[in-house]
């Protein structure tokens, strides 16, 4: 099939960026969206021009290294794809595709498609663990952790930390990822020691870098690649307001 | 305290909880106001009641002005964060992902609610004659029996005109919408909401902006259908 | 070269106790004056850097990722083992140990792997106590599974994203190190050459690969946990960045390579689609136990699997293997799929696929249960091919997907090179010729969280260096050969992409030096390999500048690398006459057609030393003694 794509090109993190479109002919439905470009780029290539940049590593939807916007929608609108995942047997011969990279201004373009997430890191060093150094664990089965409590927090630590919830948000809200470490964290008893401590320091850190506030609109749960909810961000709120009143 | 006021979760705290008391207000506002159906005498008798305490009436003007106060002083606080954490949008404006019309509308619906209240303010509680389109000075209105503000006439000279009702009835759309999806914000921002309750809030949510809705929406339509006069 | 592997002595369960009970301390004030840099930040590397921080050493580490989050260590799927016994089967150490080192086909050394079955349990006690979230029974512990063939349950896993939580867990440790300031990390650098001064390693060159910016950085040892090279062969489970590249400019520096040959094949992905694929997807082995692998008896059998007949299929596995089955090991039921692929029997579109069934178990069964077990397995298999697996047969083809082979290392896992450490998958320590299910994740993290905080102190008191500059001349001439090489593959400016000169050297090496190898195709690749390198440097068409955020640069960075390595993975593959676990001569097999091993001609590690750039490596041979197991004969009929 023959696609018309319109791309998001930026040479630097201050130059100003346009859609440039191209012309992706000869696709094959069982290509993956990446997989496609990848065939655009090489025809680029040939032809002397610069590639275009996009962030993709794993291809197969763990890493949380790919992010694009395709046609308006992080990773693409596929229930719980990421775009490395998403398959060109979902768009038709002639569609017009629009892809952009994510847009917030706590992720700042590197190049074309390419965004700096450090900001996600810088809020995971300021409280997204549990203290503990290398040695002098306890036996493993020491405390016996609810299976119901087990299983919520691998819920909630199955994020990958693409910032595709930033991405989709109308505010360019962190407050899913966020919501997802701390919730995962807190919900087991070795993560309680510290949670109050934790929470504080992470949505400090979260809004220092300039990200939005949660308006509850529903966004990043639709466009999760690892169906992450927002039950996670009412628990944060929880777990935040709970640390205000204990004066943490 | 200043980290409430400084944190974006802090700051949600305070629209929810100022968002609570408003919600709150408006419950019991409707339900005094649906004695309008019960006939003149037991409004009248309420009214009366209410304003015979200047001190708790004054003391709860103040509660509430200050709720208004810091919802909106938030709303437009985090507004402007926000804006400014998305300085770009995407292509064509694309409806964001899942989100609703309410959710994406609140600081418009809230916007325009707030001029409705400052005119229902001065259209009711200030009385200003030049905004309630009669040509009649509602202090005028006594009770012929007991002397006192006559509230039900009042209310029924109020809702008389077309324009009037129909800003009523549009800005109890609007505040109607705002709750729909505010009540829901609310319990989220105030980590009220977990995986069992969530679908519940959501429905009282929906069902009570349905029902002040019908509530309140039902006293200027009484009025014009002359049910009430 | 000296290959002393450095093994203390004494019984084999008393080596690491006396090991750390001889090693040298340094003194916990003194910590702070020695400089560490660890590169990658995979399961061996973030635990690596985040142990040596906690102990008090400066640690700068570097990922060409985005965020040292997304190593590829996170893709593990299945588990990760550890001798804990907590199911009462009759789990041990020496249990764990001896699976290791038969799963390797006798090829690993015994010291290093009883290790690692000793500080196995250590892992899952300091993993717990990070967080990790593994599955767990209703009484709140932890739950176990049996993997890999392995006939105890010792398998810990937390969904099917065990090796995502395992890298979470290490990943936040960093962090914790990095927010603390003990930790500098380099995100999206990548480390282009290692810096010897006297012999010892000293630092590194790194590009960044946003500014192209060629930075120097010193220290006092270095620590190589960059992964492993499948992706030499163009197409593998591995993740597109996973490259030779550090482990290989080590070798050029002098680090002996080690049994390159032993690469692993999983016989459970999805077949390649097209010349537009970019990575193959590991399905999980698991799926083995209900579905019936087969393809069609006659050649050139076009039809819908479902239209032929059960008298017109052969299920091959069955036939062969009557005892095991579907089940047989990885690298005899990848074997066997090349087999009948070769033969024309070959399914799907480009002939390179097999059936594996599920209709008996559906019928037997029912879906529900089917579903139950495998629903994500094959809701995955749905979204990356369009079939639904209940209604036809799921296509599997084998695919690279883990390579023993890397940098040689002693006991204290540290290379030819002294100060030049190595650690998980990018040494070649642990798994032999086969790396059992379940292992990588253990070794990653045994290595990095319990054996390298010991060693490297050890190196520090020991070999009395003095402190590097990044002003000295080696320094200096790093720098400049790296921005000459850089400006060499920019220059070339020619008519074919890099991909498709890496897709080349793939396919050559997918077919002479894959499944199964053989003499004359070895010979054939070696000497193809020089002329596809030759036309690499002549025509490969590089875009772009430095100064700039260049993939089209860093990847031909890589696959030049490639270029050479692939003819040492080939030389090693022609030397190492025997067949051994992943290592399949066809010269070398039994009537039945299973691996020959020689015991007594190739019971060694080939390791590999560089002699400059016309000379073919020279061989030595670290022999493999072993003192507590004997070498026997693995079946599987």
């Amino acid at each position: 099939m023959n696609l018309t794509l319109k791309v998001w090109r930026q040479k630097s993190p201050n130059a100003p960026g346009r859609f440039i479109t191209f012309q992706a002919d000869g696709v094959i439905p069982d290509m993956s969206f990446l997989e496609m470009l990848d065939v655009v780029n090489e025809g680029l290539i040939e032809k002397g021009e610069d590639p275009i940049a996009f962030d993709s590593d794993c291809r197969e939807g763990i890493c949380g290294m790919c992010s694009l916007v395709i046609n308006g929608v992080p990773h693409g609108g596929h229930k719980g794809t990421a775009t490395c995942q998403l398959h060109m047997r979902h768009f038709k011969d002639g569609d017009t595709i629009t892809i952009e990279p994510w847009r917030a201004r706590a992720f700042p373009i590197i190049k074309d498609l390419v965004v700096n997430r450090w900001a996600f890191d810088r809020i995971i060093q300021a409280g997204g663990f549990i203290s503990v150094s290398t040695g002098g664990a306890p036996d493993a089965n020491a405390i016996p952790i609810p299976k119901a409590d087990q299983d919520q927090s691998m819920d909630a630590a199955a994020c990958i930390g693409c910032g595709a919830c930033v991405a989709a948000c109308k505010n360019a809200s962190a407050m899913l990822f966020v919501a997802a470490k701390v919730s995962h964290l807190s919900l087991l008893p070795q993560g309680k020691v510290e949670r109050h401590r934790r929470v504080t320091n992470m949505v400090k850190a979260m809004d220092a870098e300039g990200f939005g506030a949660c308006t509850v609109t529903g966004s990043c749960e639709a466009v999760c690649p690892k169906e992450i909810n927002l039950t996670f961000i009412a628990r944060m709120n929880r777990e935040y307001l709970a640390a205000w009143f204990k004066g943490k | 305290m200043l980290r409430l006021f400084q944190s974006s979760l802090g700051k949600k705290y305070i629209m929810a909880v100022s968002g609570f008391v408003l919600f709150g207000f408006v419950i019991v506002h409707m339900l005094g106001n649906l004695q309008i159906f019960l006939g003149p005498e037991p409004l009248n008798r309420y009214a009366h009641f209410l304003q015979s305490m200047p001190e708790l009436l004054w003391l709860a003007r103040i509660v509430l002005l200050t709720m208004v106060a810091l919802h909106v002083w938030s709303a437009i606080k985090l507004s402007l964060e926000n804006k400014a954490a998305r300085p770009a949008g995407y292509e064509g404006n694309p409806t964001p992902v899942a989100a609703s019309y309410a959710s994406r509308t609140m600081l418009m619906s809230g916007l325009i609610v707030a001029v409705f209240i400052i005119y229902h303010l001065l259209h009711f509680t200030v009385q200003t004659p030049a905004v309630n389109l009669t040509g009649q000075d509602f202090k005028t209105f006594l009770d012929p029996q007991t002397k006192h503000h006559d509230v039900f006439r009042m209310m029924v000279v109020g809702y008389s005109k077309f324009w009037v009702s129909g800003f009523y009835i549009l800005g109890m759309a609007l505040l109607c919408l705002h709750l729909s999806h505010g009540v829901t914000g609310m319990f989220q921002s105030l980590g009220l909401k977990n995986e069992h309750t969530g679908k519940w809030i959501d429905r009282f949510a929906l069902a009570v902006a349905a029902v002040i809705f019908l509530g309140n929406c039902s006293i200027p339509m009484a009025v014009l259908l002359g049910y009430v006069r | 070269m000296n290959l002393d592997a450095k093994i203390p002595s004494g019984p084999l369960e008393k080596k690491w106790d006396r090991y750390r009970l001889e090693m040298k301390l340094v003194n916990p004030a003194n910590k702070r004056k020695f400089d560490v840099i660890v590169v990658g930040s995979g399961l061996a590397g973030a635990s690596a850097a985040a142990s040596l921080a906690e102990l008090g050493y400066n640690v700068q580490c570097f990922c060409f990722q985005d965020s040292p989050r997304r190593a590829h260590s996170i893709a593990a799927q299945g588990g990760i083992n550890a001798a804990k016994n907590y199911t009462n089967d009759g789990d041990s150490i020496f249990r764990l140990f001896y699976d290791t080192i038969k799963g390797g086909d006798f090829r690993a050394r015994e010291a290093n792997v009883y290790r690692l079955a000793q500080v196995s349990v250590n892992i899952i006690d300091q993993c717990v106590a990070q967080g990790v979230p593994f599955a767990r029974e209703y009484g709140g512990l932890l739950a176990n599974r049996s993997f890999g063939g392995a006939q105890v349950s010792r398998t810990f896993y937390a969904r099917g994203q065990t090796g995502q939580q395992l890298l979470l867990g290490a990943y936040q440790a960093l962090s914790r190190q990095i927010g603390l300031g003990a930790v500098k990390m380099y995100p999206r650098t990548e480390m282009l050459d290692v810096v010897l001064i006297d012999g010892h390693a000293k630092g590194v060159v790194a590009r960044n690969l946003v500014t192209g910016e060629i930075s120097s950085h010193a220290a006092d040892a270095v620590v190589l946990a960059t992964g492993g090279y499948g992706n030499v062969f163009y197409l593998s489970t591995n993740a597109r960045g996973c490259n030779v590249t550090a482990i290989y400019r080590a070798f050029k520096k002098g680090a002996a390579f080690a049994n390159p040959c032993y690469t692993q094949i999983h016989p459970t992905c999805i077949p390649v689609s097209g010349d537009h694929q970019s990575k193959l997807t590991l399905m999980s082995e698991s799926l083995r136990n209900d579905g019936r692998v087969w393809v069609p008896k006659s050649t050139g059998d076009k039809r819908p699997p479902r239209q032929i007949p059960e008298s017109e299929r052969d299920y091959y596995l069955e036939r062969k293997y009557p005892s095991y089955g579907n089940l047989a090991p990885r690298d005899i039921s990848s074997r066997a799929a090349k087999e009948v692929c070769d033969e024309g029997r070959g399914v799907g579109s480009g002939g390179l696929g097999v059936y594996l069934d599920f209709a008996d178990a559906i019928n037997r069964l029912g879906q529900r249960t089917i579903a139950e077990r495998y629903g994500n397995l094959f809701s995955m298999y749905e979204t990356i091919t369009g079939e639904n697996a209940y209604e036809v047969p799921m296509r599997i083809f084998p695919a690279v997907h883990y390579t023993m082979g890397g940098l040689w290392v002693d006991y204290h896992l540290m290379s030819t090179i002294p100060g030049l450490f190595v650690l998980g998958e990018a040494n070649f320590s642990d798994h032999g010729a086969n790396r059992l299910g379940a292992s990588a994740l253990m070794q990653g993290l045994a290595d990095g969280y319990f054996v390298i905080p010991y060693t490297i102190g050890h190196y520090f008191v020991s070999a009395k260096q003095a402190k590097a500059s990044t002003s000295h001349p080696e320094f200096k001439k790093a720098e400049e050969e790296v921005k000459v090489r850089t400006e060499k593959l920019l220059s070339i400016r020619g008519r074919r992409t890099v991909t498709s000169l890496h897709r080349e050297l793939g396919k050559l090496l997918w077919d002479k030096c894959g499944m199964a190898r053989h003499e004359a195709g070895l010979k054939e690749a070696l000497r193809k390999i020089p002329e596809l390198r030759e036309e690499f440097w002549r025509n490969a068409n590089v875009p772009g500048e430095n100064q700039d955020f260049n993939q089209a640069l860093e990847q031909a960075g890589r696959v030049a690398d490639y270029m050479e390595f692939a003819e040492l993975l080939c030389l090693d593959a022609l030397n190492r006459r025997e067949s051994c676990g992943g290592h399949f001569r066809t010269e070398f097999q039994t009537e039945d057609g299973e691996a020959l091993r020689d015991d007594q001609n190739f019971a060694f590690v080939s390791a590999w030393e560089y002699q400059g750039p016309a000379k073919p490596p020279a061989l030595h041979k670290e022999p493999l003694v072993y003192e507590e197991v004997k070498m026997t004969q693995r079946s599987y009929k």
